[in-house]
């Protein structure tokens, strides 16, 4: 079956997805610390005026307000027996938007990682991962979202777990990982290991790509890796409006609207297909976006120069950019292979 | 790993045994570090000069390659967790034979905030170059500083987020130090992905760590400062 996203894509080519959730609900009266997923019960009207706004700029995806909406994460405010209503209601908020938007918008169920880190480096199990999963989506299906987005992930395990999550409660879903550490995700995956290791799960999912992490131009680059190692791959670059920065009383994001158009038309000469905004991004830089997409003529793929041209430097580059990988120390017991954790890390395999 | 290519840390001169064991701490062999630790304890080595000598610098080497985009979270993790069977043997010792204190930290992770992964290998790097550390975990309102601080009177406050929906709490944190007119006694480490240093700088922080290396480095030279002042003064 072909998913709503699979339809519009094919009708499209290039889709905008929205910009930032938490950072924009600062600016709404969030404070620091408090679970953003809560608004979608005591403050409807604010997470619907957010959707809203960015279906004005012109968004064609929306992510429902409920990145952090796992049993484990809102355990820390104790919220964790609302897990479902919360997810439920925050895709009905965003259904609704959609619903009235007059155009085709999907509503994507935002899904972050657990928080936790999975057996043997942490306390999670991968089977309890999907647990943790299956319950988020299936408050997200209830509430009417079109697929899952799962995003800002660094470790293929839970990607998989994830994954198996969203296949067991029966939805299409889209796959973005965020590669902050030289160019890798914390856990050390590259950009592309994780599309390699995405590309070859059983359903594959309908986009994959790169979100968040520490800047447009390194997301750009990472973009770049993804599209080379999996050519056919729909593509999704959703990359931070710059770096943030406290001016007075509030953070504010380096990207300006015409930063954010410029990191959209890379994006596309990268061989992205989605494009969207993550922290810091507003609906004024989404609208700036959603010109470039709408005017952008394909260029050809950039490269790290014309990256630092067109938007800044890279924050956190790879060592590898452009010269000799750097090599693990060898140690006198690692000639015969010492066994470590992320031995398959490099080459996973698709469960 | 039995066979022939296995190494019998017993056999090693001390020399060998402790080059053996950064290996070791590199590949993040617990029960080998353990082993080893026992060893030189038992060949008469100062639980402290065991401590420096064969895990400190051995973790030195690891935080190197953390730096330096070479070696990522996973393997640091199994490091830190060697390392960790090891001091859980020295730390009886060191306080019995009356080790050199370096400083006192109190760290955490901020309101909202789940992600320890960074915070715990702060900890474990810091213990390991000598600092006692006072971990309040996860999720920590101001209070939960404020408290701590009064209680463990440290030389260090340490906080990390890895959210940009949390990170701003680390200046609500900061703000509190200022109204209670302690700020100025304390050394504010932040670290975290999403942050940098003219973040840290902006909410009032000493200095931002970008990793775990990087934040022992940090602690250490502003307790070489404190020292020199007290010596001047």
């Amino acid at each position: 079956m072909t998913s709503r996203l699979e339809e519009l894509l094919s009708k499209r080519g290039r889709i905008l997805a929205d910009g930032a959730t938490g950072t924009n609900l600062f600016e709404m009266g969030l404070l620091s610390g408090d679970a953003p997923e809560l608004w979608n019960a005591t403050e409807p009207d604010k997470i619907r005026s957010l959707h809203q706004r960015f279906v004005d700029a012109g968004a064609d995806i929306i992510l429902t307000n409920s990145f952090g909406c796992n049993r484990r994460r809102l355990a820390l405010h104790k919220y964790e027996a609302r897990t479902r209503e919360l997810n439920r209601l925050a895709a009905q908020h965003a259904r609704a938007v959609a619903e009235a938007a007059g155009r085709p918008v999907i509503v994507a169920g935002s899904v972050g990682p657990t928080g936790d880190l999975l057996i043997p480096l942490g306390p999670l199990s991968e089977d309890e991962a999907v647990e943790v999963f299956v319950e988020q989506i299936e408050g997200l299906k209830e509430g009417g979202a079109d697929l899952v987005w799962i995003e800002t992930m660094s470790a293929i395990e839970e990607m998989r777990a994830a994954a198996r999550a969203t296949t067991k409660v029966g939805m299409p879903f889209a796959v973005t990982a965020t590669f902050d550490t030289a160019g890798r995700t914390m856990m050390g995956a590259t950009p592309e290991a994780v599309a390699t290791f995405l590309q070859n799960l059983r359903p594959a999912p309908v986009a994959i790509g790169a979100n968040c992490g520490v800047g447009a131009s390194d997301l750009i680059y990472s973009v770049m890796q993804i599209t080379e190692a999996v050519p056919d791959a729909v593509v999704i670059a959703k990359g931070n409006c710059g770096i943030p920065k406290f001016v007075g009383e509030k953070v504010e994001y380096t990207g300006t609207p015409a930063v954010m158009a410029e990191y959209a038309c890379l994006a596309l000469d990268a061989g992205a297909r989605i494009v969207g905004g993550c922290c810091g991004t507003s609906p004024g830089h989404l609208a700036a976006m959603r010109r470039a997409l709408d005017t952008h003529h394909l260029g050809p793929r950039p490269d790290v120069a014309r990256i630092i041209e067109c938007i800044g430097p890279l924050a956190a580059p790879p060592p590898d950019a452009g010269a000799e990988p750097a090599k693990r120390r060898g140690g006198r017991r690692r000639a015969v292979e010492a066994p470590r954790p992320n031995a398959g890390r490099m080459l996973p395999t698709a469960s | 790993m039995a066979g022939s290519d296995d190494i019998v840390l017993a056999d090693l001169s001390d020399q060998d045994l402790v080059q053996q064991m950064h290996d070791d701490l590199y590949d993040g062999l617990k029960e080998e570090i353990v082993e080893g630790v026992n060893i030189l304890l038992k060949r008469g080595w100062t639980p402290y000069k065991t401590l420096t000598e064969a895990l400190v610098e051995g973790m030195r080497i690891v935080g190197i390659d953390f730096r330096d985009g070479i070696l990522f979270v996973p393997e640091v993790l199994m490091s830190a967790n060697a390392m960790k069977a090891g001091m859980a043997i020295l730390r009886p010792l060191l306080v019995e034979t009356g080790a050199p204190q370096v400083g006192k930290m109190v760290i955490g992770t901020v309101k909202g905030d789940i992600h320890d992964i960074g915070k715990n290998l702060v900890t474990m790097m810091m213990e390991g170059a000598g600092f006692e550390v006072i971990d309040l975990g996860i999720n920590n309102a101001v209070e939960k500083y404020l408290d701590a601080i009064a209680e463990h009177q440290p030389d260090i406050v340490g906080m990390s987020a890895l959210l940009t929906t949390t990170m701003p709490y680390m200046k609500v944190v900061i703000d509190a130090l200022k109204e209670k007119g302690i700020r100025d006694d304390i050394v504010v480490l932040v670290g975290g992905a999403p942050l940098n240093e003219d973040f840290a700088k902006a909410i009032g922080a000493d200095a931002y760590c970008r990793d775990a290396a990087v934040a022992v480095e940090t602690a250490k030279s502003y307790m070489m400062r404190k020292h020199n002042q007290r010596v001047a003064g």
